[in-house]
């Protein structure tokens, strides 16, 4: 079992968890001069890294997104932080 | 070098005290180009390269493997091959595999051991039998077999189903594939690896890839852990490490690695001569002719490159087996670990040029991509040689998610692996 911080919550199992996306991920505008190639990149492109990842996740239990910073192979979570008035 | 292999063979072999075997297949040495350079030595990348030197005579290929072949998911697998998928294009892929499988140990003279004992997927309530219907009609208009079964044929076919008054999920009938199967995946690798080989395929193990070589735009080989290797044409078939790959080559895919883990028990006499699904957990299992229960269910919650696998999908793959088959409560498991699986958001794979000009691409098979293996090998040995898709696997193009046209079988079928 994985244990994970909720800024507001404290050390929750990561059963509580769910995988919002890839942190600093921007969406494209004004939408109509979006190009279909870089919607599909917004929508679906994704960097999957091995390694040190930065990810935004949702704490199911209190309902707040948050910014988390672990790593992909070994598991050890860096940080976790609120993203409210920062950037992701 | 090896050798047909036959009865008469293995005969002769055990009266001479089986001296006379040689390697199955060659572990070669990395020249400095080939005509082909495939990345990955998986079940996908080592049929690719049998059917480039057998379907279209290009015999200067190397297939690179980081690690040994078949390492990978190819050898980590519930080996679970059918084909009872929703759409069109996904049946006319799986389908074409399952019959490729259907004749591959006489065409590798390598025993896959396919075994077609057929899948039961069980459904619980009336409204999952109408799901269940939707496939079944879907498959038989799509020209594969499939049949609805009643309560009464599932029974037949797996008289141990939790049948008790508290069953969490009642047995309300099912579909059935009689074509499906299991086979060897280590034969399966290995098979091929023996047939490329002999048809003048370079395998090289301990080698990976660190990085693209790329000229005018254009990739022209590969750097690897074993020096720099030219070639006219690359493929990759890497399955959880696309995305390392593409951020090599500079691009970004579709695809989140994810654990996904599975088990064996102790072996017992047989008592389960089909594989068996159910709806309602998403556990399967089948046995293993060695009597093991091999069993399998989801993915991790969490996306992962760590080849191991949380206790928390342990936990509702094996209440999904209690639930299903109380008895298996008594039965110690032997073994548990875990793959890294490519997965993309319509459960679909990816086959086709990659956006680096001279790189192509065939993964994104996720959970279930080792019924495919012959038919993945088979598709990408095409576009490798002649630069175009075959029918089969242009609507697997990564185009298809620029243009919206997924083929989303998660929605559609609803069946993992
Ligand atoms: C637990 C589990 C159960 C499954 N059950 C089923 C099932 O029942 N039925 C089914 O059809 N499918 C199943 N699958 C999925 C199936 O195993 C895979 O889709 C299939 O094996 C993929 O084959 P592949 O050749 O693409 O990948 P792999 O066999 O993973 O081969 C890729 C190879 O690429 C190598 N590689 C990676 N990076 C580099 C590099 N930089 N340089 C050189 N080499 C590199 C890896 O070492 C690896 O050997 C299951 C998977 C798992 C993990
Ligand atoms: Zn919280």
């Amino acid at each position: 079992m994985q244990c994970f911080t909720c800024p507001f919550c404290g050390p929750r199992d990561e059963t509580e968890f769910f995988y919002g996306g890839e942190a600093g991920k921007e969406r494209p505008e004004p939408s109509a001069e979006v190009t279909a190639e870089r919607w599909a990149e917004w929508l679906y492109g994704e960097t999957n890294s091995k390694g040190p990842s930065r990810e935004i996740w949702l704490h199911l239990t209190c309902g707040e997104f948050f910014l988390m910073e672990r790593h992909t192979v070994t598991h050890e979570v860096f940080a976790t932080r609120a993203t409210r008035g920062e950037e992701a | 070098m090896a050798g047909n292999y036959s009865a008469f063979r293995l005969l002769r072999e055990g009266l001479r005290g089986h001296s006379g075997w040689q390697p199955a297949w060659r572990d070669s040495e990395p020249k400095d180009s080939y005509q082909v350079v495939i990345i990955g030595g998986g079940g996908h990348g080592l049929a690719t390269a049998y059917y480039l030197a057998r379907n279209h005579g290009i015999r200067r290929v190397a297939v690179l493997e980081k690690g040994w072949i078949g390492g990978g998911n190819t050898g980590r697998n519930t080996t679970a091959i059918r084909s009872n998928y929703f759409y069109p294009e996904s049946v006319a892929l799986y389908d074409f595999a399952l019959r490729l499988y259907e004749g591959l140990s006489r065409e590798l003279n390598y025993n896959v051991m396919f075994s077609q004992r057929g899948i039961v997927v069980v459904a619980h309530s009336e409204a999952e039998m109408e799901m269940a219907a939707r496939v079944v009609n879907a498959m038989q208009i799509n020209n594969t077999d499939a049949e609805l079964l009643t309560r009464e044929q599932v029974l037949e076919k797996v008289p141990l189903l939790n049948q008790g008054k508290d069953a969490r999920f009642e047995i309300y009938g099912g579909i059935w594939q009689g074509r499906a199967g299991t086979a060897r995946h280590d034969a399966v690798a290995w098979g091929y690896a023996r047939a490329a080989s002999a048809l003048g395929v370079d395998i090289v193990q301990n080698c990976e890839v660190t990085g693209f070589l790329v000229e005018n735009g254009r990739c022209v080989g590969v750097e690897t852990s074993r020096g720099t290797i030219r070639a006219e044409v690359t493929g990759m078939a890497v399955a959880g490490h696309s995305g390392v790959l593409a951020s090599m080559a500079g691009f970004r895919l579709p695809i989140r690695s994810f654990a996904l883990q599975a088990m064996v028990s102790e072996p017992v006499k047989p008592c389960l001569d089909t594989v068996l699904l159910y709806m309602g957990t998403g556990t399967y299992l089948s046995q293993s002719d060695k009597g093991e229960l091999v069993i399998g269910g989801g993915l991790d919650r969490v996306l992962s490159y760590g080849q191991r696998g949380n206790p928390p999908m342990q936990e509702q793959v094996i209440s999904g087996l209690l639930e299903m088959v109380p008895a298996f409560g008594q039965l110690k498991l032997l073994r548990q670990w875990a793959g890294i699986v490519d997965v993309v958001p319509d459960s679909s794979p990816i086959i086709g040029p990659s956006p680096l000009p001279g790189l192509f691409m065939n993964g994104g098979w996720g959970t279930g991509g080792f019924k495919a293996i012959p038919a993945g090998g088979w598709l990408f040995a095409h576009l490798l040689a002649t630069g175009e898709h075959h029918e089969i696997s242009r609507p697997f193009d990564l185009e298809r998610f620029r243009t919206g046209r997924l083929i989303d079988e998660a929605a559609g079928s609803a069946i993992p692996h």
